[in-house]
């Protein structure tokens, strides 16, 4: 088990991500794709702060911050997605072109 | 005994992942997201980061899924009974696939300078030292930043008064 285990798996995670936030059309599997990436991120911040010769801390509280930030912006997502779903009756992303001028 | 673990950890990991992207059903991907985020939580044991691997559960699992799991039942409509993706998904997997092969390339290409096995571990005292002394204004600007998405969520998730109603159409007004 060396880092390049851990490098693989995390870019495997990030990459499903990327599918799954271009592909999906409901705004709600958009947020769970990003958060598979979010995800990656972390697997990767903790596995170069323990496998590397940098402060071990370093990449765990990093961690803790990309984990607060998600939830964050989770409750924010929602609370647009709520809304939308409100005013238009759809949370397909296709179909909210409000900004196309 | 540890790459058996990690393969494990992996495996759970990816078949959530997979879950999460291809399912039909969005209450099954909520859930196949919990599986995936526990895999990473077991990824995160394995790199002995134990209070990450706690947080990871409690946060994502406790708190991330059930409010996602919310949003889907109160968002619940026709459209979700149709196919889940788009009709650029070909375009999409073919993205996908070619940044996976170049981020595994660099990683492969580039394994052989650090292959040592042996992982630095940090208990929690230690962590909570460097959080609140190293980091203790991250911490704060991270706390602010915390009250006002909470805020603004509370502020945008709010129904104005003339707006409890679904507007006619997509060529309604947009207000």
């Amino acid at each position: 088990m060396t880092l390049v285990h851990f490098e693989l798996l995390s870019a495997a995670l990030f990459s499903l991500g990327v599918y799954g936030v271009l592909a999906r059309r409901s705004a709600v599997m958009i947020l769970m794709a990003v958060e598979l990436m979010l995800n990656a991120v972390n697997v990767n911040l903790v596995a170069f702060a323990a496998f590397r010769d940098i402060p071990v801390a370093t990449g765990q509280v990093i961690a803790i911050f990309v984990i607060t930030i998600a939830a964050a912006e989770v409750g924010l997502a929602l609370a647009i997605i709520m809304r939308l779903f409100r005013s238009r009756g759809s949370v397909n992303v296709d179909e909210i072109d409000l900004m196309k001028g | 005994m540890g790459l058996v673990l990690f393969y494990i950890a992996g495996a759970v990991t990816l078949f959530g992942a997979i879950g999460v992207v291809t399912t039909r059903n969005v209450v099954y991907g909520a859930l196949f997201l919990l599986v995936s985020l526990a895999g990473v939580a077991g990824a995160f044991v394995l790199l002995y980061a134990e209070f990450l691997a706690l947080v990871q559960v409690l946060i994502y699992g406790g708190g991330i899924t059930v409010v996602i799991l919310f949003a889907l039942m109160l968002t619940r409509t026709a459209e979700y009974e149709g196919p889940g993706e788009n009709r650029r998904w070909p375009l999409a997997a073919a993205v996908s696939i070619a940044l996976f092969s170049l981020l595994a390339f660099a990683f492969v290409s580039d394994a052989g300078r650090y292959n040592s096995a042996t992982r630095s571990a940090i208990d929690v005292e230690e962590l909570g030292r460097v959080l609140f002394e190293q980091w203790a204004l991250p911490f704060e600007i991270v706390s602010i930043v915390l009250i006002v998405a909470l805020i603004g969520a509370v502020v945008i998730g709010r129904a104005g008064p003339e707006e409890d109603e679904p507007e006619p159409g997509p060529g309604g007004a947009a207000r």
